[in-house]
């Protein structure tokens, strides 16, 4: 069985080389893309993976890069991997950063390695590789998926900022498809907002909301009714004529909600029930 | 045994719940308030549940109970200072008091309890004046 002593020979004494070799691989591939890492960038990454990759090979098994020895290996890997999903590379060139290393690196077995162990050798080296290669996709994957649970997270937070209009006025701009936990949201940030400003009338606007269904209705209810049993009275505005027909046509019952088309008509609602009145001082010019 | 006060404040009633609502006291509460609103003849109840922060579907249910109750007996309840987390709860038990008038605070609520009254009066007032009317 190979033990990795050609490999590590390979990686240390030919390492100036064996950079060259394999960067202006990954150049000439047609699918990197240039319009998104700089060669000094590329061959910086290249450089740190095959130092780290000497010192593993040195120190621990070729048959698991799952040990504690490969390690540094594993965390360089979740780094490029990590700056490339964030840089847009699709998965297949990050994994494609391995896997071309397998080119420059089997010339050098061929050339180097005894006849009688030259398949071996080559099948250590493959399968190691392999295992890199299947790593580093995988943590493509996890760091694309941390951005979008970061995104989900951020819009989440974005999407539902309650705002004094007036004195005892609040609104809430909704924007997006309601459900069950952003409506969970909404409602804790308008009760608390209500508690904070002394509100005693609250306009929920969903201008921005593109379809209402029966479970929105009820979210939307249920925000109303929450609100008005600690006394603020809510209206809801920004209805647009469509909503309007699949509110009837679900057979939603609004009847206890004041509701309004636009948000303007809403907040001239408002501002009278607390007792404001709102007139033109000059003229229509 | 223990007993929520109930605080005459000239035509309204005044109930503030200080401590942890249990069963018992609830439908205590329940029996001294009807029988007070009769005996001093109050026009308005207020129940403040600010400092209130668990409650559960049969706590709602007697909120519910005691304003029905007082609307027989001509007095108007409002339910004031509820915290958002006790109103949420309340909403997700399907209990949305449908009855009970609400307020913010205690000030907002016997302005709401006084502005009725007046608007009461003052209509008893022009029936009087025009009895054909």
């Amino acid at each position: 069985m190979p033990d990795g002593t050609l490999l590590q020979r390979l990686l240390a004494e030919d390492a100036g080389r064996l950079l060259d070799d394999w960067t202006r691989e990954q150049i000439a591939s047609t699918s990197l893309r240039r319009d998104l890492i700089s060669e000094t960038e590329l061959r910086q990454q290249s450089a740190d993976f095959l130092a780290a990759l000497r010192e593993a090979v040195a120190r621990g098994s070729l048959e698991s890069v799952a040990g504690p020895e490969w390690a540094p290996v594993r965390d360089l890997l979740s780094s490029v991997s990590r700056s490339r999903a964030l840089q847009g590379f699709s998965p297949s060139d990050t994994a494609r950063f391995v896997f071309s290393l397998k080119a420059p690196l089997f010339a050098r077995l061929r050339e180097h390695a005894p006849p009688e162990r030259l398949g071996d050798e080559t099948w250590t080296v493959s399968s190691l590789l392999d295992q890199l290669g299947l790593f580093i996709t995988e943590s493509f994957q996890k760091s694309r998926e941390e951005v979008i649970a970061r995104q989900q997270q951020e819009l989440m937070e974005l999407s539902t900022p309650v705002v004094k209009i007036w004195e005892g006025v609040v609104a809430v701009p909704l924007i997006g498809t309601l459900d069950s936990a952003r409506t969970q949201v909404v409602m804790e940030n308008l009760l608390g907002r209500i508690v904070e400003n002394g509100a005693s009338v609250a306009i929920i606007d969903i201008t921005g909301v593109p379809t209402v269904d029966t479970l929105v209705a009820q979210h939307l209810i249920k925000t109303v009714a929450a609100a008005r049993l600690m006394g603020a009275e809510c209206i809801i505005s920004g209805i647009r004529p469509q909503i309007a027909q699949t509110i009837v046509h679900l057979g939603v019952v609004l009847e206890n909600v004041t509701t309004k088309a636009s948000l303007a008509d809403a907040i001239l609602v408002a501002l009278r029930a607390t007792g404001y009145t709102v007139a033109r001082v000059a003229p229509r010019s | 045994m223990e007993r929520i006060p109930i605080l005459k404040m000239g035509r309204f009633l005044l109930v503030t719940i200080q401590v942890d609502m249990h069963d018992r006291l609830a439908l205590q509460l329940q029996d001294d308030l009807t029988e007070r609103i009769v005996k001093d003849g109050a026009r308005g109840v207020l129940i403040d549940i600010s400092s209130l922060e668990i409650v559960d579907s049969f706590i709602g249910r007697v909120l519910g109970n005691i304003a029905a109750m007082s609307r027989v007996l001509d007095a108007e309840t409002v339910v004031t200072g509820m915290q958002p987390a006790v109103a949420i709860t309340l909403v997700e038990l399907g209990l949305s008091l449908p009855g009970v008038r609400t307020a913010l605070n205690v000030e907002r609520g016997m302005e709401l309890l006084q502005a009725s009254l007046d608007r009461e009066e003052l209509a008893t007032l022009e029936h009087d004046a025009d009895p054909q009317g």
